[in-house]
């Protein structure tokens, strides 16, 4: 190979490793790009005197009430906040059982034949578009539960909830099953070989030894729940009241933007508001992020030891 | 390989092909705004460029905020609206086109009051909706019906729907917190539907497997139709608008002296609105 053409390679590849590095950094690029736009956008509330004059930071915490087509409009967080924890809450009361059991029983008990069936199985409700999980709740499961349990009120948190662990299933119980499947064959082996039951090893050994993946997949889970729009808006009713009651109808952050961004005046204070409420959500699920990041490592550490 | 790249090569020629014929039909009258009228624009569209070869109409929904903002930064032609234009909104088509813009009622609408086809009760007057819908009346009881919670049922606040009930029946009082909005109108009738004590309002095309309740005034109760409406005994009637930027004219005033001819007017009826003449 003569010197010209070796010079010609490393140019090449050089080419290609700046690409790819390109790729790589425009994904964070967008991400930031994404901030500062919801950044922008909401900061007029707490500095242009024009916006202010129809709403401050002080109207997002005081009063109860989210009320902003009216003659006095209010713009209280609490409701909507209170919310998305509710919906929250339920959906992960629901799913997290159901997924972390689930992920147990493909991985330590299942056969082969019933193992290859049940990991599809669940992959394939994460195909499912959460448009249409909010459908069925809000047309088919709703009825269901209020005959069932003759709830006074159709569409309320308890019904968004459930749709919603249904959202969340899939992600919860494929990282959990990586967790799972992570722990190493001989942790089974020591168990069994002392004499445990599978059934002791799978809950006293594999669990615990796979408890930090677990938990971030819960924290993942999490995270999913408190940003999904679709399911809530259609399955929770969007009454936003200010009540710790699960058969009332409720109302999220996300539903909120999604339901009144489409004919919002462009530049009002409520405009500003719906960003700002964008703003609240990217920083508790960024938070969430953060946590199961931490809750990761420090599980680790605390199992595994340090890691170098 | 070669055929691969004989693939490529037409199918960009196919691409530059399209996008020349659609510059080229760039005559284009463009509709865009209200939920409501998006079906209705549709039919007249289809009908319209039936009747006049050559001419392109397109159709978009997205809202009468959405259609508004639209007129005013000249990305649409028409807007259509479920509302009259805000004091804002009206300023800014100032500022921009000194002109406030022509606003050309199209066709008529009665909010109607659904309720569940087994509750008993017919009628109801405007004051005791408008005690529902604030919160004041939670109990079907108080109405002469069953000993039951209502279960009150209504829109988004970002539907035209929500903000002329709001006017039109609440005289601008707000909507209890514990009103349920669903997006869409046909949400709004399903739930009402499987609601034996649900309550809820949109348009009278939409009220299907629902009872209608009847208005009652000075002048006697009225349901929603043709005539009821026309006439102005029915309270809960809104007007449909098109608005456009300064005076129509050419191909655009075309379409709406046909749209409000007898024979515009008779595809409002056949969509399930109410002719404005």
């Amino acid at each position: 190979m003569s010197l010209q053409r070796k010079k010609f390679r490393y140019l090449g590849e050089s080419l290609i490793e700046g690409n790819i590095k390109a790729t790589a950094s425009l994904a964070i690029v967008v991400i930031f790009l994404i901030l500062f736009f919801i950044l922008r956008e909401s900061l007029p509330i707490f500095f242009n005197p024009e916006v202010q004059q129809e709403i401050t930071f002080r109207h997002f915490f005081s009063g109860i009430q989210w009320q902003p087509v009216s003659d006095n409009p209010r713009f209280s967080l609490w409701p909507i906040i209170l919310g998305s924890l509710k919906v929250t809450l339920i959906a992960l009361l629901f799913a997290v059982p159901v997924a972390v059991a689930a992920a147990l029983y493909s991985s330590e008990f299942a056969g082969g034949r019933l193992k290859e069936l049940i990991k599809p199985g669940v992959e394939l409700l994460a195909g499912i578009p959460s448009v249409v999980l909010g459908f069925f709740a809000l047309v088919v499961m709703a009825s269901f539960l209020k005959d069932l349990f003759g709830w006074q009120i159709r569409l309320n948190a308890i019904n968004a909830g459930l749709a919603l662990g249904f959202a969340v299933i899939p992600a919860i119980y494929s990282l959990a099953e990586d967790a799972i499947n992570a722990v190493p064959k001989s942790f089974r082996e020591a168990a069994l070989g002392l004499g445990a039951t599978p059934w002791q090893s799978a809950t006293k050994v594999v669990l615990p030894a796979a408890l930090p993946g677990v938990s971030a997949a819960v924290l993942f889970g999490m995270g999913r729940a408190v940003g999904e729009t679709m399911v809530v808006l259609m399955a929770a009713g969007n009454a936003p009241l200010f009540s710790f009651n699960p058969l009332e109808s409720t109302r999220t952050m996300t539903a909120t933007i999604a339901a009144e961004l489409g004919e919002v005046v462009f530049g009002s204070g409520h405009y500003h508001a719906l960003f700002f409420i964008g703003l609240v959500l990217f920083a508790v699920t960024f938070a969430i992020n953060l946590a199961s990041h931490a809750l990761f490592e420090g599980l680790m550490t605390r199992l595994y030891g340090a890691r170098k | 390989m070669k055929l691969k790249t004989i693939i490529f090569w037409t199918s960009l020629a196919l691409v530059a092909i399209l996008t020349c014929s659609f510059v080229m039909a760039g005559k284009a009258i463009t509709l865009k705004g209200s939920d409501t009228l998006l079906l209705l624009g549709q039919r007249w569209a289809e009908l319209y460029m039936q009747k006049n070869p050559g001419v392109v109409i397109q159709v978009t929904g997205g809202g009468s905020g959405v259609g508004i903002a639209a007129l005013i930064n000249g990305s649409t032609d028409i807007c259509q609206a479920s509302r009259s234009m805000k004091d804002s909104e009206k300023k800014k088509l100032r500022e921009r086109y000194f002109n406030l813009g022509t606003e050309i009622p199209v066709a008529k609408d009665g909010v109607t009051i659904y309720i569940n086809e087994k509750n008993p009760i017919e009628e109801m007057t405007l004051d005791q909706i408008r005690d529902i819908y604030t919160g004041k009346t939670t109990n079907w009881f108080q109405l002469g019906g069953p000993d039951a919670k209502i279960i009150v049922y209504g829109r988004e606040n970002s539907s035209g729907t929500y903000v002329f009930f709001r006017e039109a029946a609440l005289k601008n009082a707000d909507y209890t917190s514990s009103m349920q909005s669903l997006p869409g109108t046909a949400a709004v009738v399903n739930a009402v539907a499987k609601d034996r004590f649900g309550i809820g309002y949109g348009g009278a095309a939409y009220a299907k497997g629902v009872k209608e309740v009847a208005i009652k005034t000075a002048q006697g109760s009225f349901r929603p139709n043709a005539e009821t409406v026309k006439s102005g005994q029915y309270p809960l009637a809104r007007d449909l608008y098109w608005y456009v930027r300064g005076k129509p004219s050419g191909e655009i005033k075309k379409l709406i002296d046909w749209a409000l001819s007898p024979e515009g007017q008779q595809v409002v009826a056949k969509v399930g609105y109410f002719t404005v003449k």
